[in-house]
């Protein structure tokens, strides 16, 4: 099946799911309740906005300076950084790390990158054993599933059926309050930090100033993924890069804000190195690898390259009616919402990932909650119209072009009114089935009855009579 | 090893790609489309404080700001008035507690702890066994800064014992002094940088509140795999 069909029927499955709606209906306006109160506690949330809008645009227009500062500091102070242009590289670097180091097991705390280049199956089918630590991430690898969503990855979940899921593969679930279900998870988690050979991360920023990279985190698993196994691994998009230390001051209170409704997420961590002397713990070696996988791609369209200013906050996500319907797997896609139907098409082809464009109303609500004040709508037209230009669709083009004949001659204007009314009841009786060329439209619309009489006629009348 | 040579010269490729790429500019923030207007900002260095949740301009203003977003994140914030205090509010909490042993590290402020709460203790400055500290009922620590502003208390890896401890223990107690409140986040971040650059110790932490997840229908659960507790002591 193609990615395109698939969506469609995905998508029409999923919003026939009236409970999955309502659920996700539910967790998200709590959601936005909260980023509502943090928003209006910002003195001016629209000057925050463009001054991130702004510094990831100095950033992004920057990039190779960014990326030769950071790189030089990370390495004076002992940390070894890997590039990779695509996926597979990157696969293979980590991979690497793990041999040289005759690791087993790897904790991992949450990561989007990984998911985008696959990381733990290539990992497990060589033998590595791979433990996702947050709980939304070690929830949905327990289900072989994809994260429903960048920052809440398991919030399609009821509690029942992670309790469920726990009592089938953990053989311990004492009730479903998510109280005893997260502390399930904190007993598993314990000693597989203290006994994991190599502890894997993301990153939400890097800071070229100062050399560091900066993890925003609520559990506290990834502030122990990077303190206690002896090899620490970081896989970082490039252009996830902030011009300055001070930077932060701003990104890190809005990221919270606009991601999950808090003013600060529990734990900012910025690490500049493996252990230093003189310090009490973490990995003796640090590696940090920097991912390409296709963003200079993004980046050599001028047009749309400020879609590398995203921030992976999920807000865009949140608010999107297409998202709250059609719900996070439908999209099939490791970026779903209003971004990843951005920069999807960039990353893995625009013909088989252009539908995701389509499917939007255009209203714009993704681009209002956008804390770095991407266009999002503009790009989701943008793609279409790119899209149709590398391979524009005859049969519409035909279409058009002949009701522009049609309309530009007023006597086949008249005919085709006249036509339009007598033909009408024909068409209703294969409405919708498969003998009705227009049924993708037609199936779940309904054309008002056309009026015997037009209104040119009923004009030509009234000024008769007058 | 022929491998690891077309991997390392990725750098360059990856480099080569993005200079090629930037050679063409791209569009203002706020110009899409041509239409809207936009007035620049400025960095956040210098403004970001006209932008962020005010603070109001005493000290005794910031000190209640900061018990106030304490309690919204379920964080314990204790203003102590003298070292008698500070010795009761430790000794309250090992006993409601039932703390056997603590996990804590060499300092001023640690080390009057230590004394106080007459306790076997695991000092992380010379390397420590991770087992023993996880079985700690309490990590002890200082730290470099609080932020009236969010709540938040900066640890670093050179001032609060190293990585693990202000995370591996299930209750987490910072003892401040009062000179360590800042206003906001951009005064915790001159401070940082103040004291400490060019050569910051390998991991800056601010801790907003004890560890909490909410992953299971987005409802709060407290102490998800770092500290289910967090108590600041300040004097
Ligand atoms: S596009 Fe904007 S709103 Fe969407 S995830 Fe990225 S930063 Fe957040």
């Amino acid at each position: 099946m193609s990615f395109v069909s698939q969506f469609k029927a995905q998508a029409g499955e999923k919003t026939r799911d009236l409970r999955h709606r309502q659920f996700i209906r539910t967790a998200l306006r709590g959601y936005e309740t909260a980023r509502d109160k943090r928003k209006g506690a910002f003195q001016s949330w629209e000057s925050a906005r463009q001054a991130a809008a702004e510094t990831k645009w100095e950033a992004i227009n920057h990039l190779d300076e960014h990326l030769v500062a950071l790189t030089r500091q990370l390495e004076a102070r002992g940390t070894k950084v890997h590039w990779a242009s695509t996926g597979a590289q990157a696969r293979e670097i980590i991979a690497q790390i793990l041999r040289d180091k005759q690791a087993r097991c790897i904790i991992k705390s949450k990561a989007m990158t990984s998911e985008e280049i696959h990381l733990n199956d290539a990992l497990e089918k060589e033998g590595f054993t791979v433990v996702e630590s947050d709980l939304g991430e070690f929830i949905v690898q327990l289900r072989h599933e994809t994260p429903y969503h960048i920052v809440f990855p398991s919030m399609h979940l009821t509690r029942g059926e992670i309790r469920e899921l726990f009592q089938r593969e953990l053989g311990d679930a004492p009730s479903d309050t998510p109280e005893d279900l997260t502390m399930v998870a904190r007993r598993v988690m314990r000693q597989k930090y203290i006994t994991a050979d190599v502890g894997f991360t993301g990153a939400n920023f890097a800071i070229a100033e100062t050399g560091m990279i900066s993890i925003t985190e609520n559990e506290g698993n990834s502030r122990l993924t990077a303190a206690l196994p002896k090899t620490m691994v970081t896989l970082i998009g490039i252009e996830k890069v902030l011009p300055r230390f001070a930077d932060l001051a701003l990104f890190l209170p809005m990221l919270a804000t606009a991601g999950a409704g808090q003013p600060m997420t529990c734990y900012n961590t910025m690490y500049s190195g493996p252990r230093q002397p003189g310090e009490a713990d973490g990995p003796e070696e640090w590696h940090v690898v920097l991912l390409d996988n296709r963003r200079t791609e993004l980046l050599a369209d001028t047009e749309q390259r400020d879609a590398l200013h995203c921030i992976r906050c999920g807000a865009c996500l949140n608010v999107c009616p297409i998202f709250r319907n059609v719900g996070g797997h439908t999209y099939g896609t490791t970026y779903s919402g209003p971004v990843g139907a951005v920069i999807t098409p960039h990353l893995r082809g625009l013909q088989e990932w252009k539908h995701l464009s389509n499917a939007s109303s255009l209203c714009g609500v993704c681009t209002e909650a956008c804390p770095v004040k991407i266009d999002l709508h503009h790009h989701l037209l943008q793609n279409r119209r790119n899209a149709s230009a590398s391979q524009p669709a005859f049969l519409e083009k035909l279409a058009y072009k002949i009701f522009g004949i049609v309309a530009n001659e007023p006597a086949f204007w008249s005919l085709a009114k006249k036509l339009g009314w007598l033909t009408q009841p024909l068409h209703d009786a294969v409405k919708g089935s498969a003998l009705d060329p227009a049924r993708a439209w037609t199936k779940t619309r309904d054309l008002p009855p056309m009026p015997r009489e037009t209104f040119k006629d009923w004009w030509r009348k009234r000024m008769k009579a007058e | 090893m022929k491998k690891a040579e077309t991997i390392l010269n990725e750098r360059d490729n990856i480099l080569g790609r993005i200079r090629e790429a930037l050679k063409a500019s791209a569009p203002l923030p706020g110009s899409h489309g041509g239409s809207h207007e936009h007035t620049p900002a400025g960095p956040p260095a210098s403004h970001a404080r006209e932008w962020l949740p005010a603070v109001g301009t005493s000290a005794a203003e910031q000190f209640e700001l900061f018990a106030r977003n304490a309690a919204d994140l379920k964080a314990d914030f204790q203003l102590l008035a003298s070292r008698e205090e500070l010795k009761a509010a430790l000794i309250k909490l090992r006993d409601a507690g039932k703390w056997q042993r603590i996990a804590s590290h060499g300092g001023e402020l640690t080390d009057f702890a230590g004394k106080s709460l007459g306790l076997p203790v695991t000092l992380t400055d010379r390397g420590y066994d991770v087992q023993e500290m996880e079985q700690c009922d309490a990590g002890i620590t200082e730290c470099d800064a609080l932020i009236a502003q969010t709540g938040s208390v900066a640890v670093t890896s050179r001032s609060a014992g190293g990585r693990a401890l202000s995370v591996l223990p299930p209750h987490h107690v910072v003892i401040a002094r009062r000179d360590q409140l800042v206003a906001d986040l951009p005064a915790a971040f001159a401070r940082l940088q103040e004291k400490y650059a060019p050569d910051f110790p390998s991991m800056i932490s601010f801790i907003t509140g004890p560890s909490r997840t909410g992953d299971i229908e987005r409802i709060l659960v407290l102490g998800a795999h770092g500290p289910k507790k967090l108590t600041i002591l300040c004097i």
